[in-house]
């Protein structure tokens, strides 16, 4: 591959102005797929979910999916859009084998939301309203397997296979209008904005919502504005930028690539460009013209989309509390720090920790087993940190702790059990035998016999040197396995020796 | 016996009801006919090779005391632009050739479920575009009447099946007349419903906003029957109506045997008229000989005015051809129907598609395609499609103001009997106008049907009368051609398709 030469990121930025817009595609977790009634489900053999409607038969027909409106609706609601109050679909017009019937069914100048605004807050703490144009309906296309040829593009492959089980599933296509002033935090404005959305799509449920899986896949356009000027440059869009670092990464280089190339007075060539993830940079795809003619019409194959306003009223009532406002509201309840806190949402974190707190830990504990020991099992065993134990059992373990049942490093074994699916903390501590041991006569059984054994060291306690006795607590806490209370030891040590 | 193939569907269901005949027997006479005379008709692409197995399976569950939908055992012929189960569904193009679809079309799911007999697929022009069935990839249908003539078109295979008595009935499918032109070329009757009284799902598009299955037959009631079985909502066409709808066979006994004419305001519509020439002399004397038995059995005449049909064919002519070059996308030789890999160069997919649909549409299909693909480009679609869609709300309000006159427009069907074949399939414009009559119901998206008015003197061929109803009033339509079909039949002393010169028959 050819390697772009690329302008130093600070250098770029104080010479042109990037300008920004994002299209992100929103896969909804209907059951059935948007215009037929075939699972919209995968892991199934190829074209297993498909009908004469979604694999574009002669005779098929198309009907639309209620709850994909539905969806689309809540989504339009959550990002601040208007409701469109009669709405078409449209038929965009190109060949390619993974669609169907040669047409995508989509929303053209009538989409079902509309002007709406997502504001998303920085790591340095500044905010930045990121403007909505519209947020419209359409179906996905089918999936291609290129085989043979070097590339795994459909260039020089010797065939191709087409799953069409993707073919016709629900997407909402959410589009910003142009972001202009981001500067020198403009990838970091990339990478926030998409995590928003996600974030909201997760918090309405209408989504999986899983980057890796595709669920949520952005394109990103990036265009240059020289300092001191007022017209847009030719901007470049980045497609399927499918992770929120990735994000950020593609528009950085975009940045980088166009600064160069503007710098040494060449020109930028209207664009899409593929991401690749391994070598973190873009490549030519295909011309994009403004002029790109899909031949639009609307789709004489449905009637109108006319949402009552009762409807979208009954589904604005029902929209959660929006993602942001809801980060503020409990990091200012638990009293964590911005790194804290910051910890919790990077992980992903903030339902279970929440949860665990309703259970009755404390927002400290509740944080620390999992951003912490929970986390590394988790990512030890390469499983979603959520999956291993429940809210309950963390509040649980936690609430042994603080009744002094168990100490920190039993806990830790606890958690172990749990996780091994041993059962809820209490009945791991059960089956273990792992309680710390508060019979005063079993401990202080153990320290006349550790006393007993180290006669140097009751003879320095005995003469006021206290801190001797980490010796034989030492001891004590061995024989009783580490099941004891280590402050406690010290207090029975000490009234042992003094007698 | 009587020959099975002279009685019309009403006749032979009660014959079969009565268990006087077998529906193997109705079946297999209607086989026999087609053996024996669409070797020079072709209004067939395929027979079925188990109508016999159907018939059989009907007659046992009649035999076994099963209650019956009213028309279980009649054969009937399918219109090859619906998908069928268990024949190809080509639509007459060489691009589906041989194609079986994995599913039926509702109306055929309905025909079966009825118990209707499916005898095979009629012939049409390509993906239904055109106005003689010329354009079809398999070859032309040849009128009854006169075989050197086409029988209309698109539908004409349905149409001559029926004039021919090679089915009692048919489906049709009318997008700009392609039931009723038919109809009035071979003596016979045909109904396009009102848009969304009948299910489309399974109907190979041609364009989408215009198409409507509907029946063929010979008579009115006839039609009715089979309109009552394909009618009603399909949740899998979005827009097929929720109504319920009333028996479209219960109207037209009314009428036939009522006094509705008495009491009948009839439209003459002045633009189709042919006051101002544009018809077949023949054409225009039956109509208004037609109009003056109205007047005399009692019905009011009123001329209504609708000014915007003249831009009717025009409109049609761009709202068509876009839908279907949409519609006709799909055919690209990745998932069904036919594949050609292109001479020479790289085997590309692009270029697969291009030599696929190069060798696999018709010239007629391609010269739709362009023109429609010319129509939605950007910068045109205003001025075009656009505009198209304004006529349709033009013509809509003519109808509007002209249902407010009267109960029904009445008008010839098409404005001339059967042309030669050959003689305008280079003339595309001349073709196009053969549906001038017919396609302001489809844009408007009303009900309209064809019943024979006579004879054409200087041709003696059939001349067809088209009875229009406002959208959703099918019922009076029904109602109303049986009353006039009645009049008709009555002044004549028989039926007009009696009269067809006899096929000759081969020997099997």
């Amino acid at each position: 591959m050819r390697t772009d030469k690329l302008l130093d990121f600070d250098k770029a930025i104080e010479l042109y102005e990037p300008v920004l817009g994002f299209e992100v595609h929103v896969e909804l977790n209907t059951k059935t797929k948007m215009f037929c009634g075939c699972a919209n489900a995968f892991g199934q053999g190829a074209n297993t979910n498909t009908c004469p409607t979604c694999l574009g038969l002669p005779g098929g027909l198309p009907q639309v999916n209620k709850k994909a409106i539905e969806s689309s609706i809540r989504l339009g609601l959550a990002l601040g859009c208007e409701i469109a109050e009669n709405c078409r679909f449209a038929r965009k017009q190109y060949f390619y084998p993974d669609l169907a019937k040669d047409f995508q069914t989509s929303q053209y100048d009538e989409p079902i939301a509309f002007d709406g605004s997502v504001t998303i807050e920085l790591d340095s703490g500044r905010e930045v309203t990121v403007l909505i144009e519209r947020a419209h309906m359409e179906e996905d296309a089918g999936k291609l397997t290129h085989v043979g040829g070097a590339t795994g593009r459909i260039q020089g492959a010797d065939y191709s296979l087409v799953d069409f089980n993707r073919g016709g599933v629900p997407l909402v296509e959410i589009v910003t209008k142009i972001i202009e002033g981001a500067d020198a935090d403009a990838p970091e404005v990339g990478r926030a904005y998409v995590a928003a959305i996600r974030d909201i799509v997760r918090s309405l449920g209408v989504s999986n919502a899983r980057m890796e899986e595709g669920n949520i896949r952005c394109d990103a356009n990036v265009s240059l504005r020289r300092r001191g000027t007022t017209e847009l440059g030719t901007r470049t869009e980045t497609k399927n930028v499918n992770s929120l670092r990735s994000v950020e990464r593609a528009v950085r280089y975009e940045i980088q690539r166009q600064a160069a190339i503007l710098e040494a007075g060449g020109t930028i060539t209207q664009e899409t460009r593929h991401w690749h993830e391994d070598s973190g940079t873009t490549s030519a795809g295909r011309p994009k013209s403004d002029a790109d003619d899909y031949r639009y019409f609307p789709e004489p194959d449905l009637v109108p989309v006319a949402p009552s306003r009762e409807w979208v009223e009954e589904l604005r009532a029902t929209l959660p509390e929006p993602p942001a406002a809801r980060r503020t509201r409990l990091r200012e309840a638990w009293g964590f720090t911005k790194l804290e806190f910051q910890d919790v949402v990077n992980g992903g974190l903030l339902d279970v920790v929440e949860e665990t707190v309703a259970a009755g830990a404390s927002p400290a504990d509740a944080r620390k087993w999992w951003t912490g020991e929970l986390t590394r099992i988790a990512n030890a065993q390469g499983v979603a940190v959520e999956t291993l134990v429940t809210p309950a059992d963390v509040a649980q373990l936690s609430a042994l702790i603080a009744n002094g049942d168990l100490t920190d490093r039993l806990a830790r074994q606890v958690l172990e059990g749990v996780v091994a699916g041993e059962g809820s903390p209490a009945e791991v501590v059960e089956k273990r035998g792992l309680k710390v041991v508060s019979d005063d006569a079993a401990l202080i059984a153990a320290i006349d016999e550790a006393l007993a054994a180290q006669p140097d060291v009751l003879a320095k306690i005995k003469d006021g040197k206290v801190q001797a006795a980490g010796a034989v607590i030492g001891a004590v806490m061995k024989a009783m396995k580490g099941q004891a209370d280590a402050a406690r030891v010290r207090e029975l040590v000490l009234e042992r020796a003094a007698q | 016996m009587t020959d099975l193939t002279r009685l019309t569907a009403a006749e032979l269901a009660e014959k079969l009801a009565a268990r006087e005949i077998s529906s193997v027997e109705a079946t297999q006479a209607h086989l026999d006919r087609i053996a024996a005379v669409d070797g020079d008709v072709h209004a067939f692409l395929h027979v079925s090779d188990h109508a016999l197995e159907t018939a059989l399976a009907i007659d046992q569950r009649r035999a076994a005391g099963e209650q019956l939908g009213e028309l279980a055992g009649v054969p009937v012929a399918i219109k090859d632009v619906l998908a069928t189960n268990d024949m190809p569904s080509t639509s007459g193009s060489k691009i589906l050739e041989g194609w079986l679809p994995p599913y039926d079309a509702t109306v055929v799911a309905r025909l079966r479920e009825a118990g209707l007999v499916p005898l095979g697929k009629t012939n049409m022009d390509e993906f239904a575009m055109g106005s003689s069935t010329e354009h079809s990839a398999y070859g032309p249908t040849h009128n009854p009447w006169d075989l050197a003539r086409t029988p209309g078109g698109s539908g004409g295979g349905s149409s001559a099946a029926v004039a021919a008595f090679e089915a009692p009935i048919a489906l049709g499918s009318d997008t700009g007349g392609s039931i009723r032109q038919p109809a009035a070329v071979t003596g016979s009757v045909g109904v396009k419903p009102t848009y969304g009284g009948v299910s489309r799902y399974g109907a190979i598009a041609l364009a989408s906003s215009l198409d409507q299955v509907g029946p063929v037959s010979r008579t009115v009631l006839d039609a009715g029957l089979l309109h009552d079985v394909i009618g009603g909502h399909d949740p899998l066409d979005s827009t097929s109506l929720t109504d319920q709808w009333p028996s479209m066979a219960a109207a037209a006994r009314k009428g036939a045997t009522g006094d509705l004419l008495k009491r009948l305001r009839v439209g003459v519509v002045k633009e189709l008229s042919g006051a101002d020439g544009g018809f077949q002399a023949g054409v225009k004397q039956r109509f208004d000989e037609t109009v003056a038995a109205l007047t005399a059995a009692g019905a009011e005449i009123v001329e209504v005015a609708a000014p915007s049909f003249e831009y009717a064919v025009a409109a049609y002519y761009l709202i068509l051809p876009a839908e279907a070059s949409s519609n006709l996308a799909r055919m690209d030789s990745v998932r069904f129907g036919l594949r050609v890999k292109p001479e020479g160069g790289p085997v590309t997919v692009e270029r697969v598609m291009s030599a696929t649909r190069d060798a696999g549409f018709g010239a007629e299909v391609k010269r739709r395609i362009i023109l429609g693909t010319y129509a939605l480009s950007a910068g045109y679609y205003d001025a075009y499609y656009g505009s198209a869609q304004k006529v349709r709300t033009l013509i809509q309000q003519d109808f509007a103001k002209a249902f407010a006159q009267a109960d029904v427009l009445i008008s010839p069907a098409a404005p001339t009997t059967a042309f030669e074949l050959g003689s305008l399939v280079n003339d595309p414009l001349a073709m196009y106008l053969n549906d001038v009559t017919t396609i302001p119901a489809n844009l408007a998206g009303i009900p309209g049907m064809a019943i024979p008015m006579g004879l054409a003197p200087e041709d003696g061929l059939p001349v067809g009368l088209q009875l229009l109803a406002p959208a959703r009033e099918d019922a009076r339509l029904y109602e109303a051609g049986a009353a006039i079909e009645t009049l008709l039949t009555d002044s004549w002393g028989h039926s007009l398709l009696s009269q067809a010169p006899a096929l000759k028959e081969v020997a099997r």
